[in-house]
């Protein structure tokens, strides 16, 4: 039986690990390498690792840095953080990453996504959408470069495309709930996953346990990534790796995964 | 040596990284020579079915390879797009396979898939046992790995499959014939579960 993923999302800020709040003030959290090799012993089923600054900077990737985070990892990895070529694409993959994420490429030259997805098998390729809600109606717009710049695209919209592409998985990202701990976006997550047939991961909002678990409930098989959830504690954010145990995950899945498979039909 | 094939595709550094803990030697073959001494073989992959053939037959190992594996019985074990080349053929594709194992790579049904997220098959998934072997000594039944994949191997020869997972249908997530082992997931992925798999084959 195929389970759902609930996968910590790290992002690389300055060479260290942060964690932002509607994608500002980014607070220091620790050290990147660090941080995976306590997730290695929690067994997390998979990673995601953003570089926030490599897009904005126009900056090469930390090749460096992701060697050594492949190097450390037992679990599949994602990377994402200034992917704009295919050569760079390529030299990230023998590194040892499972996958890579795009983002602001998909807005400024979806042809070298295909040139990338050619070379390297369209499954390894992720996309990371980061989507704010409109002020004016209840559609939502892509923001790139760290939420800075707005693309007047609807995440919906682009989805179709995406999927002709033979993009392997898609992250939903929300902008207005990252950071914030107080649930996922369910508005932003329920009009994407009407649209998308392949594998969706949605991030921003995660703060409890207990987050995750409802939107297993309604959604069965999906990728469930949180940011703060799995390096703060506490109400007063203390900063602490984390991550569920064997048996709190199963626990979890009992509650909410497995007395719920007829729903995952819809 | 256990001798892992690089012929350009698939993460021959997670391959390294989990004997390198285990403290078991490799090497890594990038030409026939490389491969002459070696007493278990790793064929890895990902992608696509064709660019799997085209780049092993570029890389100039398949006649070596061949005669390691079917003349001296070296064990191999075939990882993902590396498991499914061992068959003859691929609806992904135009290309033969190697022809190791009798039977062809076919599409996952996504009409038989009961979720809304269908394909490609990614996460977690239990392997059912269908057949003991050594490759999966100490590993419990229904224990998970990660998959990734659309398309899977489907065998002639039931008592080639060794392990099936269900993912619409169930199939053949684990392959073996005489001295050559396929697993559909990966395994150098899978946490505790892979690493003792990868260190049962070690050990044959």
């Amino acid at each position: 039986m195929l389970y759902p993923r609930i996968i910590p999302c790290l992002l690389v800020h300055n060479r260290g690990l942060v964690k932002t709040v509607k994608f500002k003030n980014p607070k220091y959290v620790g050290d990147p390498i660090n941080a995976v090799k306590i997730f290695n012993e929690k067994e997390v089923d998979e990673l995601i690792v953003l570089d926030i600054d490599a897009s904005v900077n126009k900056s090469e990737p930390d090749y460096k840095l992701i060697e050594n985070l492949a190097a450390e990892c037992r679990m599949p990895l994602c990377y994402g953080g200034g992917i704009k070529t295919v050569e760079q694409a390529v030299r990230i993959f023998t590194l040892g990453v499972e996958k890579i994420a795009i983002s602001s490429l998909i807005v400024e030259n979806l042809s070298i996504v295909k040139e990338i997805a050619k070379m390297v098998g369209t499954q390894s390729i992720v996309v990371v959408l980061d989507a704010k809600k409109s002020i004016k109606s209840d559609k939502y717009e892509i923001y790139i470069h760290n939420g800075s710049v707005a693309t007047g695209i609807d995440p919906v919209c682009l989805i179709g495309e995406l999927e002709n592409q033979g993009i392997g998985e898609i992250v939903i990202n929300s902008i207005d709930n990252d950071g914030t701990m107080n649930g996922y976006d369910m508005d932003l997550i329920e009009k994407i996953r009407n649209a998308i047939s392949i594998p969706l991961t949605v991030l921003g909002g995660a703060g409890t346990l207990d987050d995750i678990g409802q939107l297993i409930r309604k959604y069965g098989i999906i990728g469930a990534a949180a940011g703060s959830l799995f390096v703060f504690k506490g109400k007063f954010r203390a900063v602490l790796i984390n991550y569920p145990t064997q048996s709190e995950k199963e626990a979890l899945m009992d509650k909410y995964f497995k007395n719920s498979l007829s729903s995952m039909e819809n | 040596m256990i001798t892992i094939v690089d012929y350009g595709l698939g993460n021959i550094k997670a391959f390294v990284n989990v004997y390198k803990r285990l403290n078991i030697p490799i090497r890594i073959a990038r030409n026939s020579i490389d491969l002459k001494n070696a007493t278990h073989i790793i064929l890895p992959g990902v992608g696509a079915f064709d660019y799997a053939m085209a780049k092993l037959n570029a890389s100039g190992m398949r006649e070596e390879l061949e005669k390691q594996v079917i003349i001296n019985k070296v064990p191999i074990l075939g990882v993902c797009v590396g498991m499914q080349i061992l068959g003859k053929s691929s609806e992904e594709g135009n290309s033969f396979g190697l022809g190791w194992i009798d039977g062809e790579v076919k599409r996952l049904d996504t009409k038989l898939i009961p979720y809304k997220t269908k394909l490609p098959h990614m996460g977690w998934n239990t392997v059912n046992i269908s057949k003991e072997s050594k490759l999966f000594y100490n590993i419990i039944n229904n224990s998970r790995f990660y998959f990734l994949h659309s398309y899977y191997f489907y065998c002639r020869n039931n008592e080639d499959i060794v392990n099936t997972t269900e993912y619409g249908i169930d199939f053949a997530s684990a392959i073996l014939h005489e001295n050559i082992y396929g697993v559909q997931f990966h395994p150098e992925k899978s946490h505790s579960n892979g690493i003792r798999l990868l260190q049962n084959f070690a050990r044959l």
